[in-house]
């Protein structure tokens, strides 16, 4: 079960939305129901998922509806239509008690301007959504504690907000959304006020956070870049409309549209592109081969090397076409003593920067193999540079 | 053409008669409130009477340095021991007294008004014309109802102060909270607040700079009112200017005068800084 479903959520801002709901249904574009009604629409049927433990992105320039969308979420902005299920459970019309109890026990929220208490210290900021569940007073400060230390800021308990750096200010809301112990973390442009190292920090500090923590996360940005970093998905919006759900590469590999390419564009694929997606299969060869076999099958591939592996497709190593020649003029039973087992090898998810410098000096294709030493294609260096030059 | 004049409405006649209502069916009721406040009052100015005065000046002076620091405190010490030696401690004290006893109750009055404009629309709709018509009128003309109600006196004065002082108190306590952040509301709601929790953890301590620039006010509003009030017997520096008025005596005026600026200052400076620091 998702942990968080959206089915068909709509909202349009202003008063009696109805008129909008009518105009969607005859195609009208949000311009123009602007033009005629003075009603905003914010969000036109969005569906998605997000799976526990996923960090799933949402990208869009601002107007895209992503800020109203997270609030959707946990109801800080009312949906006009549509539903939105946590667990399993509808939680659109939900009463207000109930609502708060949701809000005070599954959400935890990270804000883009921090949002820090300013009256309050670092750690009476980490203790309020504690203290708003009436918890005592031993126990918050045990957890505000527990937390400022998960992201670093032990120490630093007395200091108030205006004392601390950006970076800081939006590490202690961090801990103040997780001393609640939510199981979804909606982050909202929680990074984009920061500068970009700060920025680039923060991401790798939430990536291996949530490697311990393993929470549902909502992600929110208007930067592709960090939205590719930190996304296990990324879902890309447009005037309140999903354009494209998919993992980093697919976004990259495959853009949906023109808007899409647009923003592809500008990426540095190569610390995104990784092995898999250029990796093509291998033709490959056993060692119990006759020389000859391998090269009439070299010979119609038109290969200079080909790689050789056990039944079970583990690697053993590389054999080239002028060595092969030789053990067919010499008579060899089998190609087995001309296997050269020290070479390169990448796995799926090595980025295209490593593949580069391996190719500079390597002059042969690199095998990509799993965990278990399996070939799982090959990377040649035309593979590399057509992936490169598919960027503009 | 005298024919065609429009007759006057008798809106002074229907107002009378309001207030002749009220009083026939109420006036037993506040006059008892106005015994026990009178009481109350004196009470209070003879226990400050009791002690020599630079107990109470020194007693003052340690206050200001306290809340404001030495600057204020110098002030005060020197501006109370100017006015002992006018001969004019005693209607300072009475005055004093009326104006923090007529503050407080202001205060009391003011701040939940203040939040309930704040967080209702209707409310805000409602108070604020109110508010206009409160600070517009003359403050002269409060004193004339008051009279029925708890007869000549300092209560009568405590009334039409309390009523002509709480408008700044009851706006800034109303700016104070509207000016919280959305943001921060908005994170307070994220966490499953209630809009009591909001009030008491967020809404009320962020704005309290602003409801103490609104007490500030309220001090300053209280002091002159409470010289009006000299006009219907409510004594203190009020009453020296009164009589100074009546027998022609401009160096009595003046001397009551300059005694009623300078407690003015030592009040607005110290409750002034009282509200930076927070």
């Amino acid at each position: 079960m998702a942990k968080i479903k959206t089915v068909k959520l709509t909202k349009i801002f202003g008063p009696s939305p109805e008129r909008a709901l009518t105009l969607l249904s005859q195609g009208k574009t949000k311009d123009e129901i602007f033009n005629q009604t003075g009603l905003a629409v914010a969000l036109v049927d969005v569906s998605f998922e997000v799976q526990a433990g996923e960090i799933l992105v949402v990208m869009g320039l601002s107007g895209s509806g992503k800020s109203s969308l997270i609030r959707c979420l946990n109801r800080l902005i009312e949906p006009t239509q549509g539903k939105v299920f946590i667990d399993g459970e509808d939680i659109t019309n939900l009463e207000h008690n109930a609502l708060l109890e949701l809000r005070r026990h599954k959400f935890g929220m990270v804000f883009q301007h921090f949002a820090l208490f300013p009256h309050r210290n670092v750690c009476h900021n980490v203790e309020y959504g504690l203290e708003i569940q009436h918890k005592d007073k031993a126990f918050r400060r045990e957890k505000a504690c527990q937390m400022l230390k998960l992201v670093g800021l032990e120490g630093w308990e007395e200091a108030m907000p205006s004392q601390l750096s950006g970076g800081m200010q939006q590490r202690v809301g961090l801990a103040r959304a997780l001393a609640i112990e939510p199981d979804i973390l909606l982050m909202d442009e929680a990074f984009n006020a920061l500068d970009p190292l700060i920025r680039d920090e923060m991401q790798n500090e939430l990536i291996s956070l949530q490697n311990r923590i393993k929470k549902t996360i909502l992600f929110i940005t208007h930067n592709l870049d960090e939205a590719l970093k930190v996304g296990d998905r990324v879902v890309l919006m447009r005037e309140g409309q999903i354009v494209q759900i998919g993992t980093p590469n697919e976004i990259i590999t495959a853009p949906a549209d023109d808007y899409v390419k647009r923003f592809v564009k500008n990426v540095d694929k190569c610390k995104l592109l990784t092995a898999q997606s250029i990796q093509v299969p291998a033709v490959v060869a056993y060692s119990d081969d006759a020389p000859r076999t391998v090269f009439d099958k070299m010979q119609t591939e038109s290969l200079s090397c080909i790689f050789v592996v056990k039944r079970d497709n583990t690697l053993q190593g590389m054999v080239r076409i002028g060595s092969v020649e030789t053990a067919v003029s010499r008579g060899d039973k089998t190609i087995a003593s001309l296997i050269n087992s020290e070479l390169p090898t990448v796995t799926a998810t090595e980025p295209l920067t490593t593949l580069i410098s391996i190719l500079a000096k390597w002059h042969w294709p690199v095998p990509v193999i799993n965990e278990k030493h399996q070939l799982q294609g090959i990377v040649i260096n035309t593979g590399v540079l057509a992936a490169l030059a598919k960027k503009e | 053409m005298e024919n065609f004049s429009i007759p006057k409405l008798p809106l002074d006649d229907w107002i009378d008669a309001g207030l002749d209502f009220l009083t026939e069916n109420f006036a037993f009721l506040t006059k008892n409130i106005s015994e026990y406040l009178e009481k109350i009052i004196n009470f209070i100015i003879d226990s400050l009477m009791f002690f020599p005065p630079w107990v109470i000046i020194i007693l003052f002076t340690l206050i200001a340095w306290r809340l404001s620091g030495r600057q204020v405190a110098l002030f005060t010490l020197i501006g109370f021991a100017f006015i002992w030696n006018l001969r004019l401690w005693e209607p300072t004290i009475e005055t004093l007294t009326l104006v923090l006893f007529a503050t407080f109750i202001a205060v009391l009055i003011s701040i939940p008004i203040g939040v309930f404009a704040a967080i209702s629309k209707t409310a805000y709709r409602i108070i604020m014309p109110l508010l206009d018509f409160m600070q517009t009128m003359p403050a002269f003309v409060y004193l004339i109802p008051a009279i029925p109600f708890f007869g000549l006196g300092s209560v009568s004065a405590i009334f039409s102060t309390v009523i002509f002082a709480m408008p700044p108190t009851i706006r800034l306590t109303c700016l104070g909270i509207k000016q919280v952040p959305k943001e921060l509301i908005e994170a307070a709601d994220a966490f499953g607040s209630t809009k009591r929790q909001k009030l008491f953890k967020l809404q009320l301590p962020l704005a309290i700079p602003t409801i103490m620039a609104g007490i500030n006010q309220t001090i300053m509003l209280a002091l002159s009112m409470v010289v009006i009030a000299a006009m219907i017997g409510a004594g203190g520096l009020g009453g020296e200017v009164w009589r100074a008025i009546q027998r022609l005596q401009p160096g009595m005026g003046f001397q009551a005068g300059i005694a009623i600026v300078i407690l003015a200052m030592i009040l607005d400076r110290i409750t002034q800084k009282i509200g930076q620091k927070n």
